[in-house]
């Protein structure tokens, strides 16, 4: 990950947020709204930032993922399914149902996974073929089962969907509790402390992910096991001949790989809403694929560019909160369309090469034949 | 398969490879079916039942015939459109979006262009100017993606779907916008109604299926001509086993990436240019959703052949067709098809499994269908 990109994405990000500043100033001082734009910012990310992660892995393995998608959708129904079932079937609490099912989305994301990496490992298969069966299999399995399962015959919940258990709570960062004594009757100074502290107050999974990009990190570039992960990805013969097993390295970053997309889908239906849709991920398994192409197959990289999905997504949310006080000249941002559109052109914009070329593992998507 | 002996009739010779074509993807097709009924025995449904409906409601009247043809017609163009693509070693996942642009714009010609011009225009020249400016446009919507393949390297599979969501973005705004059906009864986001000269009659009397149906035959040979006997084809097929190759060779390997996916566009647009001025007379939203990832699919199966998208094709929409008749027999939700529809994608990709199963050698042939990032 070289400056140039980190600077592209930093400005693209600034611009995004003066946008925002510049036109909410008159309803808002401008440290809330970067502050509420950031808390935003992230959480939307997670979701792209974790699908990133995904691709990272599988793909430093020498396995192309476009499957993220489908895992994420899957992971999102079987994750908040299970947590139903927990819930109303088995009897148990609340918390523990909605842990389980956080459980069950990543388990969903593995099981997904080893699907491919069956496919692609052992089969040789197309690996983009592969990730296509997935994603369209993904589609059929959630929106056969939703309907089936509540609404079909001889169904337990008899023809309705029950009230998930809920979602994930917010963890409470103390920075208020801690910087309040230096404000000292400052009001003024208390708010922005505050306004500071809902940066950091996140969800679990939205926390996670954050750690998630530097663990990741550390065992791709700092231990043996990433060592050995990127020579498969790289030269998988040259792997082979110093004794590494290419196709185990390659299943079990596959399914790592996986289960950083099940946490992703968790984050649709037990962290964000508690409910399912068919085809809610709406094409972010896809964008965060351009995402880990943009940070260079680095998770570091691709948290950064996810957080520029982010931003164009908070962008929207701001647009519609101050949509009666955008200036006359600017009344194209009022337009939810066009603004909606920021984060596919973004994509493009950023992929076709604009700050440089990117490169994939060597050995990214050919099948390792001994 | 003991029976491999060489046979010196060219006839048993024809047969012997259409059933050495033929027999993994009906392999693939019979076990999808048969893990299929897994599934709907053990969600506690009838699967003889199931696949009995699904029988009746493709084939078993004039009207579902009809009917099949008519789902079939928009799967041959989409699967061509798909199946081009891979042929010159391009993933073209966006099919959806360019059958939603030309979708547009063929309606757009189709209501619009006899107000803009102040009279009425005679069919021979209303109804192919709306057709073919809905095939440009879906050309066009691909080329960028093309061009931007050739030109900066940007993968045409994220762009082709990135382009897919400004298409279905655009085509809301638009049908919920400036293209709306201003009649007051109407509250969808849909064009209004089509001019009568620019409508495809129906092949017969009191049926849906339109000459839409013939024309998407007709197109599906000549992009077999295309492909194998022509000039363009040869360099399209050489740039998709080999750019490097063909770089040699004296190809101009940029030009063919671009004309390739202008090429595939095109056909994504014809058939939404068909289903309208063929079939719904206007573009309604959501009414494509599903038919690029579904054309995917097709082209798989076809193994990118013309004949084999026409087979597939038509396996699809009977599928489709006869999900209602199943639904309505056994209560098995229609979108049961979606997962039968991929388990056969999944067994005949995976030809792998399929030939373990059955136990059956692999002739070392292998198709190479699409390429990783690199390419």
């Amino acid at each position: 990950m070289d400056w140039k990109r980190f600077g592209f994405i930093a400005l693209i990000i600034i611009i995004l947020f003066s946008v925002v500043v510049m036109v909410g100033q008159v309803k808002q001082p401008p440290l809330l709204i970067i502050t509420s734009m950031l808390a935003t910012t992230i959480a939307v990310a997670t979701p792209l930032v974790l699908g990133a992660l995904s691709g990272v892995f599988c793909e430093r393995a020498g396995v192309v993922n476009i499957g993220i998608e489908g895992m994420m959708l899957t992971a999102a129904f079987f994750g908040w399914l299970g947590a139903i079932y927990m819930f109303h079937i088995f009897g148990l609490g609340n918390g523990i149902s909605i842990a389980l099912g956080v459980l069950f989305a990543i388990l969903t994301g593995g099981l997904m996974a080893l699907l491919l990496a069956v496919l692609s490992i052992t089969f040789k298969v197309d690996q983009i073929i592969g990730g296509t069966v997935i994603n369209i299999l993904a589609v059929g399995l959630t929106g056969f089962l939703n309907r089936q399962l509540f609404f079909g015959k001889g169904s337990v919940f008899g023809g309705s969907v029950p009230s998930s258990p809920g979602v994930l709570p917010t963890i409470h960062i103390p920075i208020t509790e801690l910087f309040a004594p230096i404000c000292g009757t400052s009001a003024t100074c208390l708010q922005n402390v505050e306004a500071i502290n809902r940066v950091f107050d996140q969800k679990p999974i939205a926390m996670g992910a954050i750690l998630l990009v530097f663990i990741s990190h550390y065992i791709l570039f700092n231990t043996r096991w990433g060592l050995r992960t990127r020579a498969v990805g790289e030269h998988p013969k040259a792997a082979d001949t110093v004794g590494i097993n290419v196709s185990k390295m390659r299943y079990a970053n596959v399914i790592i790989g996986g289960m950083f997309a099940g946490l992703a889908g968790a984050y649709f239906t037990i962290e964000s809403v508690p409910s399912f849709e068919p085809l809610l991920t709406n094409g972010r398994g896809f964008i965060s694929l351009a995402a880990m192409i943009f940070g260079n197959w680095t998770p570091i990289g691709a948290w950064a560019a996810a957080l520029v999905f982010g931003a164009s997504q908070a962008l929207l949310i701001n647009m519609q909160i101050f949509r009666d006080v955008i200036p006359p000249a600017w009344s194209f941002l009022q337009e939810s369309y066009i603004v909606g559109l920021t984060p596919y052109i973004l994509t493009m914009f950023i992929l076709t090469g604009i700050i440089g070329k990117t490169t994939p593992p060597a050995a990214d998507g050919v099948p390792y034949e001994k | 398969m003991q029976s491999e002996k060489q046979s010196n009739s060219p006839i048993k010779k024809i047969l012997q490879s259409v059933l050495d074509a033929s027999l993994i993807p009906f392999l693939a097709i019979l076990t999808a079916v048969v893990v299929g009924g897994i599934i709907i025995r053990f969600v506690g449904g009838d699967p003889i039942r199931a696949y009995i409906g699904l029988i009746q409601g493709s084939l078993g009247s004039k009207k579902a015939l009809s009917e099949t043809a008519v789902w079939a017609t928009p799967y041959i163009f989409a699967g061509l459109a798909v199946a081009l693509a891979f042929k010159g070693g391009l993933f073209n996942i966006g099919a959806e979006g360019q059958l939603a642009v030309g979708a547009v714009f063929s309606a757009l010609i189709g209501y619009a262009l006899p107000e803009w011009l102040g009279y009425d225009l005679p069919t021979f020249i209303h109804l192919p100017l709306a057709i073919i400016v809905g095939m440009l446009m879906g050309g066009v919507w691909a080329g960028i993606v093309g061009w931007l393949k050739a030109y900066t390297g940007g993968h045409e599979v994220i762009n082709t779907i990135m382009m897919n969501y400004i298409a279905l973005n655009t085509t809301s705004f638009l049908l919920n916008g400036i293209m709306k059906d201003r009649s007051p009864t109407n509250v969808i986001a849909r064009t209004p109604l089509i001019a009568e000269s620019a409508r495809i009659e129906p092949i017969f009397e009191g049926l849906r299926v339109h000459w839409g149906f013939v024309l998407a035959l007709l197109v599906a040979f000549l992009i077999w001509w295309l492909l194998n006997k022509t000039t363009l084809g040869f360099e399209i097929r050489t740039v998709g086993l080999n750019p490097d190759a063909a770089q040699y060779a004296g190809i101009n390997v940029k030009r063919t990436i671009i004309l390739t996916m202008f090429l595939s566009g095109m056909l994504a647009g014809l058939a939404g240019a068909i289903e309208v001025t063929g079939l719904n007379y206007r573009h309604e939203l959501g009414f494509s959703i599903g038919y690029g990832y579904d054309a995917i699919a097709i082209a798989l199966l076809g193994k990118s052949h013309p004949l084999g998208i026409v087979l597939s094709a038509f396996l699809f929409a009977a599928m489709r067709n006869g999900a209602t008749r199943m639904q309505f027999l056994t209560q098995m939700p229609v979108d049961l098809i979606s997962m039968i529809q991929a388990l056969i994608l999944l067994f005949f990709a995976a030809d792998a499994i399929v030939r373990y199963i059955y136990r059956i050698k692999s002739k070392g042939e292998r198709v190479v269908l699409t390429r990783g990032w690199g390419g």
